[in-house]
């Protein structure tokens, strides 16, 4: 349930940056990156988007999401490894408790891709 | 012609509710207030923790709570009869607590107390493992609570509750010798994501460990009071 405010968050995080812009241009797509180490579902977080996003200014813009699995470092091996999310996360070599997380919690906006009349950034055609 | 063009962003999509909850932790701080986040699934025993918790110290801190719940009053009601204030926040639909509803919180204690004389702040978040564990709210330490009828399994199963957990309050153990439940395994399990937490086995009912759960919450306290500035 709370992709929905997930999802809030990103509309708003996304609406200051569009009125930021001068030129107010087309957005085409939003990239997300989701660790697979959070509460969020991407599944979920689609619907969301596409739910809320309905009669706004990021209706029909397509949202990517990339989830980054969760990997581990453990300081006794000095090696990194990814946990069995729900079976075990202390370290398969030495038992050791899972101490530091290296990926896994992102959840960001990465990027913001859109089409421009400007030719200051050289980038493919649309 | 058109150009596709990329904008980095890099932006955390909780940065609001950070911000928001940064801000509610610099007022606690302000007041030299300690506060607790209160999380649980529902029937953990959160609010019957709160009531022993309020009766063995209001004598000897200052308390208040702030009550998280998706649509009744029934859990502030029973706290209200401790004779402390309690600030009530219907969540309505939501799941968990934000900082932007806590803060609304904040406002009406202010209202209603001495917040400068506070000394602790206990937020009783909404009975959910999931989505409270993703949301702060200003607190200065996270207390998630396990009964042992939930079974072992559940810090596998909700790992971003226990791993950021700072006290895990194991509750209910007088009902252990019904259950075929391993307090052992709940600790093993609980270790392999989170290896700092204090881990304090308790019986609300017959009142086993909690002692020990007034000391840490006491030295939780003592450790943000602000010294007294003598007048003389």
């Amino acid at each position: 349930m709370h992709e929905t405010d997930m999802t809030k968050a990103l509309i708003r995080t996304v609406a200051d940056w569009y009125d930021a812009q001068l030129d107010k241009p087309q957005i085409s797509k939003i990239h997300l990156v989701v660790g697979q180490f959070t509460c969020v579902e991407p599944v979920s977080l689609q619907f969301a988007y596409e739910v809320q996003t309905r009669d706004t200014f990021l209706a029909g813009v397509e949202l990517v999401i990339r989830e980054t699995p969760l990997i581990a470092f453990c300081h006794a091996c000095q090696q990194e490894y990814a946990p069995a999310i729900g079976l075990r996360y202390a370290c398969p070599d030495c038992g050791s408790p899972m101490a530091e997380i290296r990926s896994g919690r992102e959840l960001k906006i990465d990027h913001i891709e859109y089409c421009s009349d400007s030719a200051q950034a050289y980038a493919p055609n649309c | 012609m058109h150009q596709t063009v990329d904008a980095a962003l890099g932006i955390n999509l909780l940065h609001a509710n950070q911000e928001g909850a940064d801000h509610n932790r610099a007022h606690f701080d302000a007041w030299g207030v300690t506060c607790f986040n209160v999380m649980s699934s529902p029937g953990a025993g959160k609010t019957v923790l709160l009531e022993r918790t309020l009766t063995a110290l209001k004598d000897e801190l200052n308390l208040a709570v702030i009550e998280g719940d998706m649509t009744t009053e029934l859990d502030a009601d029973r706290l209200r009869k401790q004779g402390i204030p309690v600030i009530a926040i219907n969540t309505g639909r939501s799941c968990h607590l934000d900082a932007q509803m806590v803060a609304g919180g904040i406002h009406q204690l202010e209202q209603c107390t001495d917040s400068q004389s506070l000394d602790l702040v206990l937020v009783e978040n909404v009975g959910n493992l999931v989505c409270p564990a993703e949301f702060e709210v200003g607190e200065h330490a996270k207390i998630a609570l396990l009964s042992v009828t939930e079974g072992e399994d559940k810090p596998l199963k909700y790992p971003v509750m226990f791993q950021s957990a700072d006290c895990l309050l194991v509750t209910k153990i007088d009902l252990i010798p019904y259950l075929e439940i391993n307090l052992e395994q709940i600790h093993y399990n609980v270790r392999q994501l989170n290896p700092q937490a204090t881990i304090i086995p308790v019986s609300a009912r017959s009142g086993a460990g909690l002692a020990q759960w007034f000391d840490w919450v006491r030295q939780q306290v003592a450790q943000r009071q602000r010294p007294v500035v003598s007048s003389h």
